[in-house]
């Protein structure tokens, strides 16, 4: 395959892995190849601007940016959070909705053991500090779609925090390099989601569907380290990435699984932070990362004119509003040395044994396929970026004798080339990973060419319910065999084709591949090129 | 709106039967705890009420509060009731809560039961839909944004489907 891997790490895709191009992305800290006041020096990123309406202003370089980011994912679970309604994506408004969630009087919330261990293996994923004990709080607000007029949340203490979320970028051309850059994750709380509101703008009114109440919610919150929307959207496709490798959550966020919340603001390198702007509910990984980049410009464009940044969000200080859930005794978690004797196994939460119970994180899932295959990092990325990817890969190697070299490159170019081409998933594959392995150890045994192994992989996904054996058989693609014979089929072209050989003589070193041409259509393209060349090279030089 | 209030005020059974608190002194101990924060240090109110407690409440504040709260404190009657109610409130001030952590739960002793996750209740669209003066096909139906219905009805939309 000439083409080149990274081409399925093109943009329009968020990966863990991403190329920095951004203009704006200034670091604040140790340089790490951007610079300041225009002296490049040994920088190594290329530094190329998002958007190119704005012609490079004279100020722009000295402008550092700031993005802190809240995220809300719905925890995957069978119930809700404090009540035991149905949590499922699409059902008839209201049918999912108990009297708890619809807020009538004499309800009680009771809390869910399952949400409470999502929260805490995420925690742990992300190396946070889990407090043994954590509160739940009221936040009070008016909306329709909250019932009750407050959230159950976790403000004060919640149940995990200090942790941090590592990603990759790529920085740099020719050479690239990837660097792993990290986020500090503040804290982790449980709260419950509100309903719905459909807004009828015609009849001035809004109608509520309560389904989605009371879903139990991680709220992820992620300080401002980051310094672009590409950094942030990375961050995010990598917590996507954990949290589906963890189960907690399926984090999808066309599905308002995932919901992110951007903070921003813009200051010049060595002064105070500037005044945070807020961008809210972003639902998809890409305009993430276009509504960043797109508020730090209007941020510096509206500073560089004069103007000031307003916070509009709230101009009082937001604790008004909360009180303690009267409702609900603290949250406590313990650890195999801590465990109450003779405690109900089911009543009691073991820190430790949800620690050994942790699946392999998609970061050591990458390391270890760098590792024991010989990927580059950029493959492992893209093998965990499509769901079923690895999967499938894996059963092939399984299966095939071919290097899994081989088997990478076929799976991410070929196979995943056809999958994106025809808008399916791997689970709708018409080749199975059989199939895609016995294709290669025909190619591995080269008992076929590799442009016959295409033409074999596109009968295949047809799915006529013939094996590449058969297929091969059937269109009679079997690689020539037979030595002597391959040897009278170039000495008779070349000597059908005397001008094309004095070309060649007199310099023109092209005019073998037009030598090469016409062997393969006289052997009915049952010869590989490479072999072709070499006879023919040692029978003119004879 | 007015179901939404008085969810969100509701009595529930096993506390004390109380009478109804009016709404200007339901905010007056949301005000007061602002005050007391702000008396911890925490940025807040200081410099936004008079922080000895002579209870004068700045115009300001009254706007947040009525933003927050939905409640109109349309007449100074209503300011004035509201002051009356911080100085109520105040008087928690007398007792010295030095050194003692404070309560937040009555239950804080007891153990936090915790449910299986299994599917138990739901499915009942229509009883809970009797509850909402308005309805729309299986939705409740509220008006749109903050505003009350009483505000809204004064209004004559000019087109009905």
């Amino acid at each position: 395959m000439a083409a080149p891997m990274l081409r399925w790490c093109c943009p329009g895709r968020r990966f863990a892995f991403a190329w920095v191009g951004c203009g704006s992305c200034h670091r604040r800290g140790p340089p790490t190849g951007s610079t300041s006041n225009g002296k490049r020096g040994q920088s190594s990123v290329a530094q190329q601007p998002h958007f190119t309406a704005q012609k490079p202003r004279e100020g722009e370089h000295e402008w550092a940016a700031v993005v802190g980011l809240e995220i809300h994912a719905q925890i995957a679970s069978n119930s809700k959070l404090f009540s035991g309604s149905q949590v499922h994506f699409a059902a008839p408004p209201n049918s999912l909705v108990s009297f708890f969630d619809a807020s009538l009087p004499g309800t009680l919330p009771v809390l869910n053991r399952r949400c409470v261990e999502a929260a805490v293996m995420t925690g742990l994923a992300l190396d946070c500090h889990i407090n043994r004990k954590s509160l739940f709080d009221r936040k009070h607000y008016f909306y329709a779609d909250l019932p009750a007029g407050y959230q159950i949340t976790q403000q004060r203490l919640p149940i995990a925090v200090n942790g941090s979320l590592a990603y990759s970028v790529c920085v740099g051309r020719k050479p690239s390099r990837m660097v792993t850059r990290t986020v500090r994750v503040k804290q982790i709380q449980l709260e419950q989601d509100s309903g719905k509101s459909l807004h009828d703008d015609l009849r001035s009114q809004t109608l509520i569907d309560l389904n989605r109440a009371g879903i139990g919610l991680l709220e992820l919150v992620l300080e401002p380290d980051m310094s672009c929307g590409e950094e942030a959207a990375t961050a995010v496709r990598e917590l996507q990435l954990i949290l589906q490798a963890l189960g907690t959550s399926q984090a999808n966020m066309a599905e308002g699984q995932l919901r992110v919340d951007a903070n921003i603001s813009v200051h010049r390198p060595g002064e105070p932070l500037g005044v945070r702007t807020e961008v809210k509910n972003l639902n998809s990984a890409r305009f993430l990362a276009k509504a960043i980049d797109y508020e730090i410009q209007r941020q510096i464009n509206e500073l560089e004119n004069g103007g000031e940044i307003l916070n509009e969000t709230r101009s009082f200080d937001n604790r008004l509003g909360f009180m303690p859930e009267p409702n609900l005794p603290p949250l406590l978690l313990y650890d195999s040395g801590s465990l109450p004797s003779g405690a109900d196994p089911q009543q009691v939460i073991n820190v430790d044994q949800l620690r050994e119970r942790l699946p392999e994180l998609p970061r050591v899932t990458r390391e270890r396929l760098v590792r024991q295959y010989g990927m580059l990092p950029e493959h492992s990325c893209a093998l965990l970026n499509e769901v079923g990817l690895l999967e499938f890969f894996q059963n092939v190697i399984k299966e095939t004798r071919a290097e899994p070299k081989k088997v990478t490159s076929w799976v991410l170019n070929t196979f995943l080339g056809f999958l994106k081409q025809r808008n399916l998933a791997v689970s709708e594959s018409p080749v199975t990973p059989s199939a895609l392995a016995e294709l290669l150890d025909l190619l591995d045994r080269k008992a076929i060419s590799s442009s016959a192994a295409k033409q074999v992989f596109e009968e295949l996904w047809r799915n006529d319910g013939k094996t590449p054996a058969q297929i091969v058989a059937e269109k009679k693609l079997e690689l020539l065999q037979d030595p002597e014979a391959l040897e009278q089929l170039c000495r008779s072209t070349l000597e059908a084709h005397p001008h094309v050989v004095m070309d060649l003589k007199r310099g023109n070193a092209r005019a073998i591949n037009k030598l090469i041409g016409l062997v393969r259509k006289a052997t009915l393209g049952r010869a590989d090129p490479t072999a072709i060349k070499e006879v023919l090279e040692r029978q003119l030089s004879s | 709106m007015s179901s939404l209030l008085s969810a969100s005020r509701g009595l529930r059974t096993g506390e004390a039967a109380l009478r109804r608190p009016r709404r200007s002194e339901m905010w007056a101990r949301a005000a007061h705890l602002g005050l007391r924060a702000a008396a911890r240090g925490r940025r807040g109110f200081t410099s936004k009420a008079d922080p000895q407690g002579s209870g004068r409440v700045t115009g300001e504040l009254i706007q947040h509060l009525e933003r927050l709260s939905l409640v109109d404190f349309g007449s100074q009657e209503a300011v004035a009731r509201l002051e009356k109610a911080i100085a109520f409130a105040d008087r928690l001030r007398a007792v010295n809560t030095d050194g003692v952590e404070p309560m937040e739960s009555v239950l804080e002793d007891r153990c936090l039961y915790l449910r299986s996750d299994n599917v138990v209740e739901g499915s009942c669209a229509e009883e809970l839909l009797q509850n909402s003066h308005r309805v729309v096909e299986e939705y409740f139906v509220a008006p749109p944004g903050n505003i009350s219905w009483s505000k809204l009805d004064e209004k004559q939309p000019f087109s009905h489907r």
